[in-house]
């Protein structure tokens, strides 16, 4: 009894109607750095590969707004142009990714009591090899390269992406609409295609948003380690692992690829909640 | 509430099931690589292994024999600890890890428990029920997950070691040399914990017990310290498997920045070379740790929840 008073006299959270800028400028930056991959020369006109070694080391200037690599190369620029790998890279690995944990969360979800005993364990399989380890272990055997990076990134993130979208199927399939449609007789695959999937999928995108910001910082860090995109490429990583030897000297051959990394984290983390705003709305 | 050794003990059983798992599903790895395993093994097309070394590869691998066998053989191998011979050091992989196995542990428990302390102290100083405190540890927690380790590790070298000189570039086991190492992993993982446990910190703190605890007289900082703090830690020790396989991956990069000798260190120089039994053996060895941590993770987890029915469920 005190407690339920209890309870009852806590403010009711109140949906906020306002947009939250903090999304609106994640959103924005996802944009610009779309725009960046599509379309870099809109964004920067000069040449990522255009070597001047009379400007090389040069500090952030008007001229070059990030300052110049070790060859004069405009950091800037590089940095545009980089992006189409990077959110390439990303997106193909996170859509790996998602598209393994769908068959998987699936399985576990609705195929019964031993395809779930069975999936779950392959999925604390794939879990036991953290992070960059299997990325690792597939360029051992298989030699580094771009392939192999998107590869190993995209399996190493499914089985979290399984285990969310089995929590989030089992409660759509548990639901009273779900039972309704299942009563009045409609195919089990009429069933998942038609009531469940449509009313799991939002809160899947969501998540599959913020896998691309972790896919890419994965991705930076195999080529960081010479394992992924390949100097001279404008990739994020491999300008970081270039700038290595100049951390002294030129700093900022450091510092903006990492921010540009981290707006990008941030940007595909807050992102989702504007959509999910709209979701909410809508 | 009492270990419940019969939880555990069906726990320790899945542990080895996935460990089974996990070699089964090396083994087949290495020989779905298309052409000569004894070739795979030794560092993949390019490499420049004699004839000798092929032989002594196919007879130790018994690659002549029937598949079932050599798998039968592989995992046998693996159950008595023999976990091969690396080709680029000319040694047992077993010895080699056991040599570079102490320096990352000590790396990875540090910088695990320096994510703990930084995210309950961030927690316990920012987590308000009104206010801006919130928005503002949010933002925090928010922005230390999304560094990336190894751009941590570069703009602390910068800071500490070249810009200021307080503390060295290169890691060793002192206090000093372990610093940097140690933060550069422990920030974003810090930044991951804190977020995970401020929506329960917050539950916590507008719960009936708490508000009742507060009308029995608890200060602010005593309710925090002596009840919120365990309704927090549940989801964050949860995690903490998963942050031990966080911290042994990012010891690669870590490791290699700092020239600090260790398991991360190795297998990043194995993969360079493509020294496979010694991958496959680092690899094998991080999953099982990985395992291990995952179940006593569960067994703490369920001690240290203070509801009921919740021990190691």
């Amino acid at each position: 009894m005190t407690n339920l008073a209890l309870l009852a006299s806590r403010p009711a959270e109140r949906p906020r109607r306002r947009l939250d800028p903090v999304a609106l400028l994640a959103c924005a930056f996802l944009v610009f750095l779309l725009l960046c991959a599509l379309a870099p020369g809109l964004v920067s006109g000069r040449d990522p590969l255009a070597i001047a070694p009379a400007e090389a080391f040069s500090p952030p200037s008007p001229a070059h707004w990030f300052g110049t690599d070790e060859s004069g190369r405009d950091i800037f620029s590089r940095l545009v142009w980089g992006a189409r790998d990077s959110l390439l890279i990303g997106v193909s690995a996170t859509a790996i990714g998602v598209g393994l944990g769908l068959v998987l969360g699936v399985l576990a979800a609705l195929a019964g009591k031993i395809a779930d005993v069975v999936t779950s364990r392959a999925i604390e399989v794939l879990l036991a090899f953290p992070g960059l380890m299997l990325a690792l272990f597939l360029i051992a055997l298989y030699g580094p390269g771009v392939g192999t990076a998107i590869l190993s990134v995209g399996l190493s993130t499914a089985p979290g992406y399984a285990r969310i979208i089995r929590t989030r199927l089992r409660t759509v399939a548990s639901s009273g609409y779900a039972e309704t449609a299942r009563i009045l007789g409609h195919h089990p695959l009429r069933v998942l295609l038609r009531t469940i999937l449509p009313n799991a999928i939002a809160p899947i995108l969501g998540i599959a948003t913020l896998g691309i910001g972790q896919a890419i910082v994965w991705a930076a860090a195999l080529s960081y380690l010479g394992l992924g995109v390949k100097p001279p490429a404008p990739e994020w990583g491999a300008m970081l692992a270039a700038a290595r030897t100049y951390i002294t000297s030129a700093w900022w051959m450091t510092l903006f690829p990492g921010l540009f990394i981290v707006l990008t984290v941030l940007a595909t983390t807050l992102a989702p909640r504007l959509l999910a705003r709209w979701g909410a709305r809508a | 509430m009492g270990v419940p050794w019969r939880a555990v003990l069906w726990r320790a059983v899945g542990g080895l099931i996935v460990l089974w798992a996990a070699a089964t599903a090396t083994f087949f790895a290495i020989r779905a690589v298309p052409g000569d395993p004894a070739q795979a093994v030794l560092g993949g097309p390019g490499s420049q292994a004699g004839p000798e070394a092929l032989a002594q590869v196919r007879a130790e691998y018994g690659f002549d024999q029937p598949l079932w066998m050599q798998y039968l053989r592989t995992l046998g191998r693996l159950a008595s600890g023999e976990l091969g011979t690396s080709y680029s050091l000319h040694r047992p992989v077993a010895a080699v890890i056991g040599e570079q196995l102490g320096g990352t542990l000590l790396l990875a428990v540090l910088a695990l428990l320096v994510a703990w302390v930084l995210a309950l102290a961030w927690l316990l100083a920012t987590t308000r029920t009104r206010g801006p405190w919130n928005t503002l540890g949010s933002g925090v927690e928010l922005v230390a997950a999304a560094l990336p380790e190894f751009w941590l590790a570069a703009v602390l070298i910068v800071v500490f070691s070249s810009t200021l000189h307080w503390l060295p570039g290169l890691s060793d086991n002192t206090a000093g040399g372990l610093a940097l190492p140690v933060l550069a992993l422990a920030i974003p993982l810090a930044g991951f914990l804190a977020q995970t446990m401020r929506g329960s910190m917050m539950d916590s703190l507008t719960a009936p017990y708490s508000l009742s605890a507060r009308a029995r007289g608890e200060r602010s900082t005593g309710l925090r310290l002596r009840h919120s703090i365990r309704h927090a830690a549940a989801p964050g020790i949860a995690l903490s498997g998963w942050a031990f396989g966080y911290l042994i991956g990012g010891s690669v990069v870590i490791e290699t920045i700092f020239a600090r000798p260790g398991l991360g260190r190795t297998l990043y120089n194995a993969v360079t070379i493509r020294d496979v039994p010694l991958v496959t053996g680092i690899v094998l060895v991080s999953a099982a740790a990985y395992v291990l941590v995952t179940v006593l993770a569960e067994i703490v987890g369920g001690l240290v929840d203070p509801r009921p029915g919740r021990a190691a469920a």
